[in-house]
């Protein structure tokens, strides 16, 4: 492996090449691995037997992954669909025997990295008992939506690797002039697609026409295939004879002539844009082991749940299999004499663009073609990277004409700029760099790294546009919700001070009308703008509710009473209290003395605000009106400015307290005003014994708050 | 006119260099007006780079300001925890500065992408933190339970010291196979056992590298 002969890397200066009559065309690049495929063709395909356990991950396929329709204990027959496609781009997953769902959990599945993803895990009875499957007696009759509906729930996707859902590959909205059948495999070891067509060729051409029907390819068929596979090439040929439009294809055997693109290019000289699809070239593609799939599911009505898959290697005794979808690595290891070779990894897929598995319970699933379990003599460990010595040989071997030398350095310094210009997404990650490099970089590691982080860069951008957005929206309404709010206090005082300068009756009430409909029109407003949030935090805080007759409050003496007309209500209020608790007073007189005395004291502060009123109103009717009128208009004003003030805190604090912090605070405030009432009574006992009497009895009471308080947080 | 030229060489040198000059400040002064550029293009410019996290740790109310002072008042680029070494690189590269270390006072993990997520069965439905949220990804209403749009939350950080009963955690977004990547190879480091590592034209290259 470490020394490459230079025969092995095909430099492309060959032109035009005419095999069996029909012009193909030359790839730029590839190599020539050695092949390592008459291993696996010694003997015939063989069925594989049931393993104890199978195993069907939800994603099988590239897109959205199915969703599971089944619950754990639930007995399944052999193509139930057990999973349902999720989307367009997304196909169902079938059991691939009968049994017991015995799980629905996350397990190892066939993936580079090793981590772990949804699976249903079913138990075979051994019955391997089949649902009544619904075969098309004659596609031909059928439109194109039928079959790729079939195709569809058949669970069909990519079988060559990539696993992308057929169904919708085939639906392409340009107008196709040509389908190419894949039958390349061009990677080392992999048979699968040579044994399928050596032993199943009829069937193989019998989906090709399927195909034909539903693509209706303007132009031909073309049946791609390498020249190493003379016996398959035979076989497609005998069918071939019969059918006008389909041609078989064969070119001389390079790494990697099997890539869609490569092939396309080819076998119609073509090249598909970079970034585009084949159908924008008016061609559509399609694996060989599709065919065959996809001839199951339309005459016979079978889903897809075994494929033919090559298990290789010197560890093992090369075979090709017909293996139940969702057995085990380790269950076709051990049908094929697996002799583990130390730490020496298992491959899913083929050596050049295969991955190492992290663990040997994952899955075969749709897309494996291949399980090569090499000896460390067949695949040493890499070698150590050595530095670049700029040969050029990358750039020699690279089937789609990148810099891979530059492209190197440019993801060493993480030049993600240059990367793009240098076109790396239109790497096909084949890996043919790599084996060429006689400094053994991991070239195509690189790559696959860089790709990566230059999505994840794009889709940082794109989510930070959003963000910005969002802010910029949110900015916008926040400066409109504080415009509103000025533009209301500006319109409530231009009202009061016109209320101010012409006090009539008339212009009073007039101007009440016009408040309420202006707060009418404001609530209506804020509706709209303020979020709901707000609305009903203060529909339910009683804070809310005591801010707004405070508001009321300033509101009245502003504009409508004269300081003597205030205290003349207050003087009203007060006595109709003071009458209210003497009543209250005769009727617990008898049944409860602890609130009778809290009731006295009470009674008695009333009485003396009420005597306090009584005085003022005296100052104020012998005084000239001028001279009282400004203290006490601002007074009561100050005192609901006050009040608003207070409310407003309260709720702001309220609302954000747990209720031990509540507590908490109101103990600190007891403490305050209990030391303030101290001190006061103190002050007093000298001077004024009775209404230290007074202040007595109001700090018992607070003592006793203190008290439940103290009771209620411990 | 030539007769002009000839015998007043010096007043038509004038004249002449005088109507050029009208005609090109004509033309100067028609192009301020007709292309004029609205606002700084450079704070654009600098904004895209931001990464619109909002989050006020450069001590600018939001990423806009932060552009704006950077480009205006000459701040430093080095302020933008979320951002990391790569923001910085492309400021300097597009403001032609040095690339100058974070300055990420208290801020352990600068560059790593979070998320914010809220414990909803403690969450006393406070709206602090959709108050404090400067994308608005957080719903929820008064005494309701609130929780975070992970789509949308930049993880920003504004809304965990708000939350009254400490709900809000800052969370690393796992590993999935959607966004599982490949890793840069690292530069190999060759230790002695390393030696004979692989084949054996290896080992006989670091004999043959002996012998020599």
């Amino acid at each position: 492996m470490s020394e490459i002969p230079v025969t092995q890397i095909d430099t492309g200066t060959h032109t035009q090449l005419d095999v069996a009559n029909r012009k193909v065309w030359p790839l730029p690049g590839g190599v020539h691995p050695p092949e390592n495929k008459a291993q696996s063709l010694q003997h015939p395909i063989k069925p594989m037997s049931l393993p104890a356990q199978l195993v069907f991950p939800l994603s099988q396929h590239i897109g959205a992954p199915a969703l599971a329709c089944v619950n754990v204990g639930d007995q399944v027959l052999r193509g139930q669909v057990i999973a349902q496609a999720k989307g367009f781009v997304s196909v169902p997953v079938h059991a691939s025997s009968s049994g017991t769902v015995v799980a629905i959990e996350e397990r190892p599945i066939a993936h580079a990295s090793g981590l772990h993803g949804m699976c249903i895990v079913v138990e075979p009875d051994g019955q391997h008992e089949s649902i009544e499957f619904s075969p098309i007696a004659d596609y031909t009759q059928c439109s194109a939506e039928e079959l790729l509906d079939t195709i569809r729930n058949a669970g069909i996707a990519g079988m060559g690797g990539a696993g992308f859902p057929s169904a919708v590959k085939l639906n392409a909205k340009q107008p196709i002039d040509t389908l190419i059948i894949n039958a390349t495999e061009c990677e080392p070891y992999i048979t699968a697609d040579d044994a399928l067509i050596r032993e199943r060729s009829s069937d193989v051409l019998l989906g090709i026409q399927i195909l034909k029907h539903i693509v209706q390819p303007s132009q031909e068929v073309l049946i791609g295939i390498e020249d190493n596979k003379p016996e398959a090439i035979a076989q497609l040929r005998a069918q071939c004879t019969e059918h006008d439009q389909i041609h078989v294809v064969v070119f001389p055997t390079k790494y990697p002539s099997g890539g869609e693109k490569q092939l396309i290019k080819i076998l119609t000289g073509r090249e598909v844009p970079s970034g585009g699809l084949p159908a924008d070239i008016g061609i559509v593609c399609q694996n060989i082991g599709t065919c065959e799939a996809i001839k199951k599911a339309v005459v016979d009505g079978e889903p897809l749940t075994s494929r033919v898959t090559t298990v290789t290697g010197e560890t093992v005794s090369p075979q090709n299999y017909d293996i139940a979808l969702g057995t085990p690595v380790s269950h076709a290891l051990a049908e094929s004499d697996y002799q583990a070779q130390g730490n020496q990894p298992v491959i899913m897929g083929g050596p050049m663009m295969g991955f190492a598995l992290a663990n040997l319970d994952i899955p075969v699933v749709k897309t494996t073609n291949c399980i090569l379990a090499p000896s460390v003599t067949e695949r040493p460990p890499n070698d150590i990277a050595q530095a670049c010595i700029r040969c050029g040989m990358c750039a020699e071997a690279c089937p789609v004409s990148l810099l891979p030398q530059q492209l190197y350095w440019f993801s060493r310094s993480q030049n993600n700029t240059q990367l793009e210009k240098h076109n790396l997404f239109d790497c096909i990650e084949c890996g043919a760099c790599s084996y060429s490099c006689p400094s053994h970089i991991p070239l195509v590691q690189y790559y696959r790294s860089s790709k990566a982080e230059i999505r994840a860069e794009k889709a940082d951008q794109e989510k930070s546009e959003k963000a910005k957005q969002r802010f910029e929206l949110r900015q916008e309404r926040l400066e409109r919700e504080e415009r509103e709010k000025e533009e209301r206090r500006k319109a409530r005082k231009e009202a009061a001070l016109k209320a101010k300068a012409s006090p009539s009756k008339q212009d009073v009430i007039s101007d009440a009308i016009a408040r309420t409909q202006a707060k009418k029109n404001n609530v209506a407003q804020a509706d709209k703008s303020a979020p709901a949030a707000a609305d009903s935090a203060k529909a339910l805080d009683p804070a809310a509710a005591a801010i707004e007759r405070a508001k009321q409050k300033r509101a009245e003496p502003a504009t409508e009473q004269s300081p003597e007309d205030t205290l003349k209500t207050q003087i009203a209020t007060l006595e109709k209290r003071i009458a209210k608790a003497n009543d209250k007073m005769a009727a617990l007189e008898t049944s409860d003395s602890t609130k009778i005395d809290a009731l006295k004291s009470g009674l008695a502060l009333q009485q003396q605000k009420l005597d306090d009123a009584k005085a003022q109103l005296a100052a104020i009717s012998s005084n000239a009106v001028d001279s009282a009128s400004a203290p006490a208009t601002d007074e009561p004003m100050d005192a609901a400015q006050a009040a608003i003030a207070r409310a407003q805190q309260a709720r702001a604090e309220a609302g954000n307290l747990s209720d031990d912090e509540k507590r908490a605070q109101q103990l600190t405030s007891i403490d305050k005003r209990l030391s303030a009432q101290q001190a006061k009574y103190d002050e007093l006992l000298s001077s004024d014994p009775d209404k230290a009497e007074l202040i007595k009895a109001s700090l018992d009471k607070l003592q006793a708050k203190k008290a439940a308080l103290l009771e209620a947080s411990s | 006119m030539l007769e002009f030229i000839q015998a007043n060489w010096f007043v038509a040198a004038l004249l002449a260099l005088v109507l050029l000059a009208l005609v090109f400040g004509a033309l100067l002064g028609f192009a301020a007006i007709r292309f004029k550029v609205d606002g700084n293009p450079v704070v654009d410019q600098i904004n895209t780079i931001l990464p619109q996290t909002q989050c006020g740790q450069c001590g600018y109310p939001g990423c806009k300001p932060y552009a704006t002072a950077i480009a205006e008042q000459d701040e430093a680029i080095n302020r933008c925890p979320p951002g990391g070494e790569t923001t910085i690189q492309a400021l300097a590269e597009l403001l032609d500065k040095e690339v100058v270390p974070l300055d990420a006072e208290g801020v352990e993990d600068a560059g790593v992408k979070k998320y914010a997520l809220i414990r909803e069965d403690e969450c006393i439905g406070c709206t602090k933190c959709i108050q404090a949220c400067p994308v608005d990804a957080i719903l929820g209403s008064a005494k309701h339970m609130h929780t975070v749009i992970t789509s949308e939350c930049t993880g920003c950080d504004l809304c965990v010291e708000p939350c009254p009963v400490d709900c809000i955690d800052m969370l690393q977004y796992p590993t999935t196979l959607t966004n599982w990547s490949w890793e840069l190879p690292k530069d190999p480091q060759l230790i002695i056992t390393d030696l004979g590592r692989g084949t054996e034209s290896a080992i006989n290259s670091s004999n043959q590298g002996d012998a020599a």
